[in-house]
Order: C-alpha cells, then sequence, then structure tokens
C-alpha cells in the first residue's frame, strides 16, 4: 500500500504513540495539516499563535509529562521563529522532535520563497537533525529521530521535509527496530566506580547532594531521596533539579549558586564529599571555579561524558543514567555501610547547615507595599496539599524568587528555562503544561518584561479553554538587568524602566477573553489570589509589587559562592 | 600540545559541517583537516590536527563522539603511529638557483612535478616536522606557492609494550 509522506509521518507519530502536536500551517506544509485532519481520533493539533511558542509549549508539555514533545512548522520563516525554542530544549536537555517543511527538494539552493537552511541553522542546538531527501528513508528517519530526542541526554531533534517528499508516495514499511549504529548510550553504571563513590561516602564527615536536572529526566529522585534520608545526607539542587527532592524535607537546603541560599553555597563551600548527580556543573551554579567545593572530593554522576571534567574535575566520575547509578550506590552503600551509625557521624555537620539557615534564611523586609517575594509566599501556602500544582516561570527576578520561596514537593512541577534564560518561555511553556496535565493547576509565574514576550499564546489558551493562571510579579521594571545596573553600575538604569509602558495587563487579559485581577495593597492578596485559583478558565493576576527589591544572596558574576551579598 | 585525532564517521551531507561546526563553536583550534572515503560504503575518515591541553583535547574527543554521525575517534597521542603529510611547492628557480633547488629536493625525496625557465615544482610527502623543514630550507629561494593536504596518520601494527 502506497502512502503519501503526509500520511506516512501521520502513521509514524501515532506508532511513536504522540497525541498531540504543537503547530503552526504554511504553504509547504498544507498537506501535513490536511493529512493530519484525518487523524483527529489519535492526534489533536494546537495551532499557537507564534511559533517560538509552538517549540515552548511542546517543551513544556515534555517536561511535565516526561514524553517526547512534537511540533509541526512551515518552511523560512516558521523554521527560523523555532530555534529560540529550540535552543531552550536544548540547554535543558528535553526531548522534543521539531517538524519543518523545506521548499521542494529540486529548488534547495535557489533562494525560493520562504526557503532556509534550518538544518544548518539548527545544526548546533539540536541533538541531531536530519533533512530528508529520500522518501523511502522517511520513516525510519522519523523513528531514529524520537530514539535519539528521548534515549541518552535527551534533546531536540529536527526533522525537515521538503514538500516533494510530503506529497510522494511510497510504501509504508514501519522499522520495528531501531538501531544508530555510532550512537549507543551508556545507562550502565561501572561498578568499581560506585564503589568507590560508596567508599567516600561512607567515610565523609561532610557529605552533600547536588542534585540537577538529570535527577528529573531520569526519575532518580525518589532514590537519591531513600539515599540521603537512610544515610542523613543534606541534599541542595541546581535551578534544574528543583522538585527533584523535596522542599519540605529536613534535609533540604535550598537552591545552590548565583542566587542560592546561605546555606546551599556554605554547603558546598564546606563539604568534604560532593555528590553531584545529573548536573553539568553550569557557571551560574559554580560561581568561581578555582574556589568551588575546595574541600570536597567529588562524585559526578551523569549520562553525557562530556559534563564529565568539562567545568570540574572530579574525583569519581560515573557515566550512566541517573537512576540507574543511584540504584545501584544504594544498594553498594547498604552492603558497605556495616553497623555504620549515619545519624550520629553526620549530626554535627546537619546542624552546621540547620545553623546557617537559622542566622541566614531566606527573608525580605516586609514594608506598605507588596513584596515579590510575599507573593511566592502566599502562593506555597495556599496551595500546599491543597492543589496539585505544577509551576512555569519566565526569566529573572521573579524565577530566582519562585525557585527560592516556594516549596517544590515534587518532579516535573518546576518548569523553567535553566540553560539558556529565555524570557516569554513561561506562558507557552504552561499551556503545554496544561495540556499534559489537565487536571492540575497550572500556574505561570512571570514579570511585566518576560510576560510581554509571549503574551500572543494567551489567544491559544484562551481558545483551548486552558485553565491556566498567571501571576504577573509587575515591578514596572525588567527587574533583573535593573539589579545589576544597581548593583554594579552605579544606579544608571538604562533601558529597564518599564514605568508607564506597559499595557493595562488586567483590560490585555480581557481583550484575550481571560479573566485579569488587579492586586496593589497587601490585603487583597491572598483574597484575590484565592479568586483567581478558583476561577475557571484563564486568569491574569496583576500584582503591583516594590519597584526596587533586589534577588539575594547574589553570587556576583565571577565571584566564589562564598562571596555571597546577603543584603 | 599537538594532537592528531583520526575520526570515522557517516559520510552524510552536513557531516563536514557538523565537526567544523562544533570546533568553531566550542573555539577549538583545527590546524588541518583531512576527509576522504574509506573502503566501507558511506563512511569516511577524517584526520584532524588540533591543539590545546590534556583537559580540552579530553573535550574534543568527547564532544566528537557524541555527534550522531561520529562512529569512531582514534587519539595517536600516545600510540605509535606513522604520520604523513604531502606538499606541492613551487618555488623560484632561474637557471643560477635550480641546482641548489634540486639538490635540497634530493636530500628530502622529493619529486620534481613542473619546471618551467623560472620555477620549480616539487611533491613532498613526510611528517609534519619534515615538510616544516622543506619550507625552511626552500624559502630563500622565494616561495610562489603552496599547497599542503595536512596530516594524516595510521596506529602502527607494533605498538610499544
Amino acid at each position: 500500500m502506497e502512502y503519501s509522506g503526509a500520511r506516512i509521518l501521520m502513521e509514524c507519530l501515532k506508532r511513536e504513540q504522540v497525541e498531540v502536536i504543537f503547530g503552526y500551517p504554511g504553504g509547504v506544509i498544507i498537506d501535513l495539516f490536511d493529512e493530519m485532519s484525518r487523524h483527529s481520533d489519535a492526534l489533536k493539533p494546537y495551532l499557537v499563535r507564534h511559533e517560538q511558542g509552538a517549540i515552548h509549549a511542546a517543551d513544556g508539555y515534555a517536561r511535565a509529562s516526561g514524553k517526547t514533545g512534537v511540533s509541526i512548522l512551515t518552511s523560512g520563516p516558521g523554521a527560523t521563529n523555532a530555534v529560540t525554542g529550540i535552543a531552550t530544549a536544548y540547554s535543558d536537555s528535553i526531548p522534543m522532535v521539531v517538524i519543518t517543511g523545506q521548499v521542494p527538494t529540486q529548488l534547495i539552493g535557489n533562494d525560493a520563497f520562504q526557503e532556509v537552511d534550518i538544518v544548518g541553522i539548527t545544526r548546533p542546538c539540536t541533538k541531531h537533525n536530519y533533512l530528508v531527501k529520500d522518501i523511502k528513508l522517511l520513516a525510519g528517519t522519523i523513528r531514529n529521530a524520537f530514539y535519539l530526542a528521548k534515549s541518552g541526554r535527551p534533546g531536540p531533534v529536527l526533522i525537515d521535509l521538503p514538500k516533494d517528499i510530503i506529497v510522494g508516495k511510497s510504501e509504508f514499511v514501519w522499522p520495528e527496530e531501531v538501531r544508530v549504529r555510532s550512537y549507543n548510550p551508556n545507562y550502565k553504571p561501572n561498578l568499581v566506580q560506585l564503589r568507590r563513590a560508596a567508599d567516600l561516602i561512607v567515610n565523609a564527615k561532610r557529605p552533600l547532594f547536588l542534585i540537577g536536572g538529570g535527577v528529573v529526566s531520569s526519575n532518580a529522585g525518589d532514590v537519591v531521596t531513600d539515599i540521603a534520608v537512610r544515610c542523613r545526607i543534606p541534599v541542595i539542587s541546581t535551578l534544574m533539579g528543583l522538585g527533584g527532592f523535596s522542599g519540605t524535607n529536613s534535609l533540604w537546603h535550598g537552591m545552590v549558586g548565583m542566587h542560592g541560599t546561605f546555606t546551599a553555597n556554605r554547603a558546598v563551600t564546606e563539604a568534604d564529599v560532593l555528590i553531584a548527580v545529573g548536573t553539568r556543573f553550569a557557571d551560574r551554579v559554580t560561581g568561581k571555579l578555582s574556589v568551588f567545593a575546595k574541600q570536597a572530593r567529588i562524585v559526578h554522576i551523569d549520562i553525557d561524558p562530556t559534563s564529565i571534567r568539562k567545568n570540574v574535575n572530579v574525583d569519581v566520575p560515573v557515566v550512566a543514567d541517573c537512576r540507574e547509578a543511584v540504584v545501584g550506590l544504594a544498594e553498594i552503600l547498604s552492603a558497605q555501610a556495616g553497623e555504620k551509625n549515619w545519624e550520629e557521624d553526620h549530626a554535627a555537620w546537619l546542624s552546621l547547615l540547620a545553623e546557617y539557615e537559622k542566622k541566614h534564611p531566606l527573608t525580605f523586609l516586609p514594608g506598605d507595599e507588596i513584596k515579590p517575594q510575599q507573593v511566592i509566599e502566599a502562593l506555597d501556602r495556599m496551595t500546599r496539599n491543597k492543589y496539585d500544582i505544577l509551576i512555569s516561570t519566565d526569566v529573572g527576578q521573579h524565577q530566582m524568587w519562585t525557585a527560592q520561596f516556594f516549596k517544590f514537593i515534587k518532579p516535573r512541577t518546576f518548569l523553567s528555562s535553566g540553560g539558556l534564560g529565555t524570557m516569554g518561555f513561561g506562558l507557552p511553556a504552561a499551556l503545554g503544561a496544561q495540556v499534559a496535565s489537565p487536571e492540575k493547576l497550572v500556574v505561570c509565574i512571570s514579570g511585566d518584561g518576560s510576560i510581554q514576550m509571549n503574551i500572543q499564546e494567551l489567544a491559544t489558551i484562551v481558545a483551548n479553554k486552558l485553565p491556566v493562571k498567571v501571576i504577573i510579579l509587575n515591578n514596572r521594571f525588567l527587574g533583573m538587568v535593573r539589579q545589576w545596573q544597581d548593583l554594579f553600575f552605579g544606579r544608571n538604569y538604562v533601558c529597564t524602566d518599564l514605568e508607564g509602558q506597559s499595557p493595562d495587563f488586567v483590560r490585555l487579559a480581557e481583550a484575550f477573553g481571560a479573566t485579569g485581577y488587579r492586586i496593589s495593597e497587601s490585603a487583597q492578596l491572598e483574597p484575590t489570589l484565592q479568586k483567581a485559583l478558583d476561577a475557571p478558565g484563564a486568569v491574569i493576576v496583576d500584582v503591583r509589587v516594590s519597584r526596587e527589591e533586589n534577588v539575594y544572596p547574589m553570587v556576583p558574576a565571577g565571584k566564589g559562592l562564598d562571596e555571597m551579598l546577603v543584603t | 600540545m599537538r594532537y592528531v585525532l583520526s575520526v570515522l564517521v557517516d559520510n552524510e551531507p552536513g557531516v563536514l559541517s557538523r565537526v567544523a561546526g562544533l570546533f568553531s563553536g566550542r573555539g577549538f583550534n583545527i590546524e588541518t583537516l583531512n576527509v576522504a572515503p574509506t573502503l566501507e560504503n558511506g563512511v569516511s575518515m577524517m584526520t584532524i590536527v588540533t591543539s590545546g591541553d590534556s583537559q580540552i583535547i579530553e573535550q574534543i574527543i568527547k564532544q566528537l563522539r557524541k555527534l550522531v554521525t561520529v562512529i569512531k575517534v582514534v587519539d595517536f597521542h600516545e600510540l605509535a603511529a606513522v604520520e604523513r603529510e604531502m606538499m606541492l611547492i613551487k618555488v623560484q628557480a632561474d637557471d643560477s638557483r635550480r641546482g641548489e633547488v634540486l639538490r635540497i629536493a634530493d636530500i628530502f625525496r622529493c619529486k620534481v612535478v613542473d619546471v618551467s625557465l623560472v620555477d620549480l615544482t616539487l611533491e613532498a610527502t613526510g611528517d609534519h616536522e619534515k615538510i616544516g623543514a622543506i619550507i625552511n630550507l626552500l624559502n630563500r629561494f622565494g616561495i610562489k606557492e603552496l599547497a599542503r593536504t595536512g596530516t594524516l596518520a595510521m596506529k602502527r601494527s607494533m605498538q610499544r609494550e
């Protein structure tokens, strides 16, 4: 039976258990959308308002569900609009397959209408990409793309489909087996290395777990928790690791790095054994490398060999799937620990950290105006144990306050652009997350700057009756840049003051068909937030917060983690 | 420190750009790069000469292995290996200088592949150092043109214990 390329694609997507597609039609992929309409029982398209939104939505869908996000876009500008989203997913290792249309094969290279070399453009920001030039290779290519996206260290894979491949005909053969000769990710940990790691842990006086996004993506959080609780090892995380370990556990000491907690940054500096799981030691995490974790022997578990010894020299590298590695580590620790009294051995260390926590908790000075941190604290208090909540953020001060003041309890409940730091990520990511988890309370926490970067997706959200709640911490500044201007540029607030320059977010919400609330006084905060959470549809809450609040602690760029500014 | 890497790749369109883009994108150096097909259909061999400290080379090798189209990477550092490069070099050589140039060509076992009244074109093969030495010696006559293949390398069958 001969199928068109478009039909072959749909058949492949169904076999890959794809259920939703975030897309935007256009000239060369009109046939794909036409074909898609005949598979509406299995494939639901979400029509976004901008291709960047499609990719972030697919990304949010993937982060929330653990499945591979899928997006279908047209050639040329459709494809280039996707690049920021693809780079975002690449930085954070999010599994995604992006399908772009391309001009017919015979026109490639002729500067045809809406032609762009998207395979060339996305080469450095995809895990891999393909230009399909032979319809016989189409099914195999799609199979490989899904396999690459989800296996090993996950990432986005792009498939560029010329028009003649989409409309051409070929026998459809679904490749049952998938094998890429030159690609064999290593999942199994090396036992010798694990034993060395266990040795270090057993003999440590001040051990510390540092968990990253790999713990979330490999579902290793429960095993890390098991080891930490059993062996009384405190835990800190990177931004991407939030939710991998419960923020309410007494062993939890918060996020590390540039805006990490005082305790977490001191803990890294003073630990004698650091067990880093699923992190690539990014510069925002380590601060100045020459003074990072100087007293510690470091165990580094990561599935990507390039992460190891890229930034930080480690004593025990373990290249493996994080979950498999910590499962192995847990077993060896049980056998190796013997009669060790973890509680007693780590008592001094844990009480030192508790003391730091007491002396330098995350805090802010309440005032007449609403403090941004206060909004996050209120949201945390109001939703804890009452809602199955998932939060997406944009990028900037609001993102850091969310990371600091909201207690994430479960993995895949904090969706944020960590590596690339993409403003405009939050709203479309919330869209995708709500599609993935219709039963959850999905909240996008944003700033008055960030929200304007993909606000058009509010139309998609309303059109699909997705009850996403948006909370804007509105300080009428591009706050994070203003903070740097405040601290390092003599308060020269260039191009960061948005006073009087933003739309009325309440009326904007209404214009989009959502509900808008404004909160200007502390007394209104909780009642209005509650009203927003209870509203059936999409809501924007414009919270007017104090203007010049800074995020603390802060490790200035290029400084060591022990050189924190605390106020 | 100079390193010679041999990289076996799937010969798909764009593979050169993937490898070259990796080097430029991450700020690694390429001194020479040579690509040609192997005996196996659809598989090519790249020989790359690069430089950096051991941590950078480790990253280069790991990053190369991470590329989906890269099948195998061999680092010739610490391996006994044969290294060769070929060069075509056009040297000014009128009647008064021709004899001298030919003597040097002879010492280095270069072949004369083209000759005119005013210049000689030589073909030379050898390792990196030998090619460098030839260029140094011929420099004073005036080098009009120069084309080099970049290094090729192969592991020796007998490795030191």
